[in-house]
């Protein structure tokens, strides 16, 4: 099966869909940005708007910023950080270059590594993206670069983590269909979430606000 | 919940508006008055044809600063305001709930709700404020009215049944406005509301402050992703900013109108500052202009905790929060919506 590009989600959702399945939607599909969550990515996009056309040869390497890439399977388009095109007897050809090379994605991350799968399902969601282009077969890892470490980290790109990141795109499609905010679960996390003041996370469980009113107007009641 | 910004207002009339960079740059006679970052304010408001220029409009639509033109009295011109936020169907939502006579008196009822309820706090906070200086027994039958019609409402079915309620309550709401003027009662004196033109310094005043207050609601419904113009209470008249006025209900007289008497009776706007026409009709000048829109400033920069959500925040955001409150209603996340009931 394959998406038209009306449907393509954006990759970057998918480290909110990993957390928070009604912050993705309420950023996504909403539209209800909010500034912690647009400048974090906004800052990311900014820098990589800058140099997009930007690709430089080092040693056996070529680096390429701010790739725009996309898979008509998966449904998605996004933006890599960086590629890497490792020359190598297992790459593919690619235009403009001799020799064959190996896509490598990278992808930096200003803070330090997170808890969840968030980063990891992100950077295997591009590599998918630049297989399906470059019809290159599977790439077996990719890399995360986290400003506070300082360091970059190998991320094997396995069969589960693969089968994560679909299962999670479908169900995001699904949701993206219905046009659907899924109800508040509210969770440890909500105390580190960008969107809570637009969330309202306790209000909206349902029967609070009519608790509130009816607190309220007991006195007229 | 969102930072609040500063609004910009522009009074003098020979002012153009230019963008330098990430600032706004106040221009008159060719000089630079003032120069103020982008990224510091919400919204520009300017009285009088003060010019702006195209590059500036831009930069405002696109950082989500809303630039309104008003007349020099504050009559709305217009509003520059960037692509819609907020999705297509939170308006559609609005739309449908809108045409539907059931569902818009739910939500208007709470609108007036909360009026009626704020209101009532007002003149229950004059009479045990100034118990020597007021009729209390006259205070105190107003207040059971409004406590009354507060009872009547949850069985106001239709529009018009709670405009019926809501306009019984305001006759006799503003019939102790008067009463809680305590100051300069030669020059500041309520009889009736008249806005159209203002027929007294206190109209006139509740008028340009009114104004203020629609464009602040209007600016954070936007904000929120629903549509300023399409209301529940106030039917769609073209150019009214219906849902802006609708929710501007709830904080008439909690934000405005005691904002006008503290500005009174604490004398700093005085009788000197207002001009009669001809015709009786009555104009601020320019300083009394500027006194209260910078009093409301500060207004806005007080801080309160809002009754439902528990939080913090300026007064000047409480537009927003309600504003926000009723989109989460509209898509489905609460039973009801919960007005700004005020205490
Ligand atoms: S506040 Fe909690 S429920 Fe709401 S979007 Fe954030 S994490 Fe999800």
């Amino acid at each position: 099966m394959e998406y038209s590009e009306e449907e393509f989600l954006s990759i970057a959702g998918l480290q909110h869909f990993a957390f928070c399945r009604r912050q993705w939607a309420l950023a996504y599909l909403e539209m209800q940005w909010n500034e912690n969550l647009r400048t974090a990515e906004g800052h990311i996009l900014h820098e990589n708007a800058h140099d997009s056309f930007s690709a430089e040869k080092r040693g056996d390497r070529i680096i390429s910023r701010g790739m725009a890439v996309f898979s008509r399977r998966l449904g998605v388009n996004g933006v890599c950080d960086i590629v890497e095109f490792h020359a190598s007897p297992h790459g593919v050809p690619i235009f403009g270059r001799e020799g064959k090379w190996l896509p490598v994605p990278v992808e930096y991350k200003r803070g330090a590594p997170k808890e969840n799968d968030a980063d990891r399902l992100q950077l295997c969601c591009q590599a998918m993206c630049l297989e399906e282009m470059l019809l290159c077969g599977e790439i077996p890892k990719a890399y995360l670069y986290y400003g506070e470490t300082a360091r970059r980290t190998a991320v094997p790109l396995d069969e589960a983590l693969r089968g994560k990141v679909a299962a999670m795109l479908s169900e995001m499609h699904e949701l993206s269909r219905r046009k659907y905010t899924p109800r508040v679960k509210p969770a440890k996390s909500c105390n580190a979430c960008s969107l809570k003041g637009l969330c309202l996370p306790k209000l909206c469980r349902g029967g609070s606000a009519a608790d509130y009113l009816k607190k309220r107007l007991e006195e007229f009641s | 919940m969102k930072i609040l910004g500063n609004t910009l207002y522009v009074t003098s009339q020979d002012a153009y508006l230019a963008l330098d960079g990430e600032n706004v740059v106040i221009q008159r006679e060719e000089s630079e008055t003032r120069r103020i970052p982008l990224h510091n304010l919400d919204g520009i408001v300017t009285f009088g044809y003060t010019g702006a220029s195209p590059a500036l409009m831009g930069a405002c639509a696109e950082r989500g600063v809303v630039l309104t033109f008003l007349t020099m009295h504050g009559r709305f011109l217009a509003r520059v305001s960037g692509t819609e936020q907020g999705n297509v169907l939170l308006r559609k939502t609005q739309y449908r709930f809108s045409d539907d006579e059931a569902q818009s008196a739910g939500i208007a009822r709470g609108f007036i709700t909360g009026k009626l309820f704020n209101s009532r706090w007002i003149v229950e906070r004059a009479a045990r404020d100034y118990p020597l200086r007021l009729d209390k027994e006259k205070l105190s039958g107003v207040s059971a009215s409004l406590a009354d019609a507060i009872r009547s409402l949850p069985c106001a079915e239709t529009l018009e049944d709670i405009r019926g309620i809501e306009g019984k309550a305001a006759t006799q709401y503003f019939s102790v406005l008067d009463d809680m003027i305590l100051q300069q009662k030669n020059d500041f004196f309520f009889r009736s509301r008249n806005r159209r033109p203002p027929m007294d310094n206190v109209n006139a005043m509740i008028f340009f402050v009114y104004t203020l207050l629609a464009h602040d609601t209007a600016s954070a419904l936007e904000t929120v992703g629903l549509d300023p113009y399409v209301g529940f209470l106030h039917r769609d008249r073209p150019g009214r900013l219906s849902l802006a006025l609708d929710l501007m209900e709830e904080f008439r007289s909690v934000l405005a109108d005691r904002f006008v008497l503290t500005l009174i009776n604490t004398k700093q706007v005085n009788g000197g500052g207002f001009i009669q026409k001809e015709n009786g009709a009555v104009l601020m000048d320019d300083d009394t202009r500027k006194t209260i829109l910078t009093a409301w400033q500060k207004k806005k920069q007080e801080q309160i905790t809002h009754p439902m959500l528990g939080e913090k925040m300026e007064w000047g955001l409480v537009p927003y929060s309600q504003a926000l409150l009723l989109a989460r209603y509209l898509r489905g996340d609460m039973d009801v919506y919960p007005p700004f009931l005020w205490k």
